[in-house]
């Protein structure tokens, strides 16, 4: 067992479980028996004879999936878009409300970081904004902005504003003050050591905040999307539900899953690239 | 002394006591120090040894009095006033040789990236270190490395005084001599003019033409300067066969464990000026202005 290093082993349990898992459910759901043997007038009218609509195993799914991920860009109306198309769009939605967020939380947390006055003036504001679900937003935005796409991203922005504005706060309030002082006797203008000494300094601070933003942005399209409907993966999932396509369902689930994990990975590389050790 | 290089004139540091009354760290103190002159400054902590490096360094301000250098009064920080803090204060996103760069750039904003560059080479190469080691970053390099490249900072930036607060101040004692050595080496050669603070007698006399002795706080006052009477150049080993060595750490040690704090506390008088008191103690043959501290053991 020595041979094989930590990391194999770890591989290789991550797959005996998948595969446990995948194999209990596939039999639990194939013993469901559809009723067989006589049937009265009144089960047969009320469909007792069809299969009852019943959670996939995972054999459909993957089916599903094989389908689906092989043409993810089709577009046949407003009702059958293909996969790709679907995540584009929730894509496009939360990076669209995600940087003006940043491009607000950023420059307004340096200032709350750098001046204790700004702090304590804008302090209460973010304190009873900052618990409001973005969803209850939505009626709001729904009336003042007369779009539902729009809207939409107002939603995104005002989630992922948060956790960006108190980190980059945090970040540039804890810079230290030998750093600071550093910058000072080498004379360095006030932008210049904003640039130089504090961005670099806040950057991971900053960056960890940025990835809590994107995780809850990608949590909350997904109902925003159900909520106003048209496209997007939030759509599609609630589509597919009216549908009782349950299959297409937890195919969606998946892709959701699959996609805010490669959200976080991208902000962990920049996070990783950003770090420093004291 | 109005005429020195640098001047400190009837500088006063209060501060709030928190019971609506007013913590005298210093009141009117004055000296000078000569062009090219390495002065170390000793004293107890809370003496404000590092209220006046802070105040010198433009990074405080005093509660009144002046600090003249060159015949100018300073205000605020500057890069004619470089500083080497005791925790060494690289920025550790950048490598070694970054933090040089990031100096030198500010320093001759004209130069060109080659130039800059091989500058801070130069100098991080004066304290000893080339090659691999100046890509790394500080947290790879040990403490006395970090404090070399901020040795190497402040010199390379060529400032008209440098300001050194206790830079040995964290390092083991071995890794101390050795830097002490490199930072004579690289201050030698120069004219640099150096104030420093430090609580190591030996390193101060090693490294100082003169050491000015504070007296406890609250009310400190620099009481003494007391000439090295040591020709250059100085090493560790040879100093100490000195005539002059013993007799000299001995009136420090005396000064520091005793008289700083039977001067202590003695507010002045009608706004008198405290001016240090020189003293010379030199035994190869010279006058001796101050009685002799070496006593025979008993035994």
């Amino acid at each position: 067992m020595e041979l094989i290093s930590e990391n194999k082993r770890a591989a290789i349990w991550s797959c005996a479980l998948l595969l446990v898992g995948l194999l209990v459910w596939e039999f639990s759901i194939s013993t469901q028996q559809v009723a067989t043997g006589e049937l009265t007038e009144y089960e047969l009218l009320t469909g007792a004879g069809t299969a009852k609509a019943g959670v996939p195993p995972p054999s459909e799914v993957f089916v599903k999936a094989w389908e689906e991920l092989s043409n993810p860009f089709y577009d046949a109306g407003p009702n059958d878009k293909g996969i790709g198309i679907q995540i584009g769009y929730s894509i496009y939605r939360v990076l669209t409300g995600y940087f003006l967020a940043a491009l607000i939380a950023i420059p307004l947390g340096f200032l709350i970081g750098m001046s204790s006055v700004a702090y304590k003036a804008l302090n209460p504001f973010i304190q009873v904004l900052r618990p409001i679900s973005p969803l209850a937003w939505m009626p709001l935005a729904l009336f003042i902005i007369q779009d539902s796409e729009a809207s939409a991203i107002f939603v995104i922005f005002i989630c992922s504003i948060w956790p960006m504005l108190l980190n980059t706060a945090f970040g540039v309030a804890g810079v230290r003050e030998d750093w600071v002082n550093v910058a000072r006797t080498h004379e360095l203008s006030a932008m210049k050591t904003a640039f130089t000494v504090v961005l670099p300094a806040a950057a991971p601070t900053i960056v960890t905040g940025m990835r809590i933003s994107i995780g809850i942005a990608w949590l909350v399209i997904v109902a925003a999307e159900m909520l106003v409907g048209g496209t997007g993966i939030g759509y599609y999932v609630w589509n597919e539900w009216n549908n009782l396509d349950l299959t297409s369902v937890i195919f969606s689930i998946l892709m959701i899953g699959v996609v805010g994990m490669l959200l976080d990975a991208a902000f962990g590389f920049v996070q990783r690239r950003v770090a420093y050790v004291e | 002394m109005a005429n020195a290089f640098l001047s400190i004139e009837r500088l006063t540091q209060k501060y709030p006591d928190g019971k609506g009354g007013q913590f005298t760290v210093f009141e009117n103190a004055s000296f000078g120090i000569e062009k090219g002159e390495f002065v170390c400054i000793l004293g107890h902590s809370g003496c404000g040894k590092s209220t006046i490096m802070n105040i010198l360094a433009g990074l405080s301000e005093p509660t009144s009095g002046v600090v003249k250098m060159d015949g100018q009064q300073i205000s605020g920080p500057s890069l004619d006033r470089g500083v080497v803090f005791q925790n060494y204060s690289l920025l550790p996103w950048l490598s070694a040789l970054k933090n040089v760069t990031f100096g030198v750039a500010a320093r001759f904003p004209d130069w060109t990236k080659q130039q800059v560059e091989d500058h801070s080479i130069a100098f991080l190469d004066k304290v000893g270190l080339s090659g691999d080691a100046i890509h790394r970053k500080p947290s790879q390099l040990s403490g006395g490395m970090r404090q070399r490249v901020s040795i190497a900072r402040a010199f390379a930036n060529e400032p008209k005084l440098l300001l050194l607060d206790e830079p040995f101040g964290a390092l083991d004692a071995l890794t101390r001599g050795t830097i002490q050595e490199e930072l004579l080496k690289v201050w030698s050669g120069t004219d640099q003019t150096v104030f420093m603070i430090t609580h190591d007698i030996d390193e101060a006399i090693l490294l100082a033409d003169r050491i000015l002795l504070m007296t406890n706080g609250p009310l400190a006052r620099v009481a003494e300067s007391v000439e090295i009477t040591i020709p250059r150049p100085r090493v560790r080993t040879d100093i100490v066969e000195n005539p002059n060595y013993y007799a000299i750490r001995n009136h420090l040690v005396q000064f520091l464990g005793k008289r700083s704090a039977e001067l202590a506390g003695q507010p002045s008088e009608g706004g008198e000026t405290h001016s240090p008191e020189t003293i010379r103690i030199d035994k190869t043959g010279g006058e001796v202005s101050a009685a002799p501290l070496l006593q025979a053991v008993k035994t």
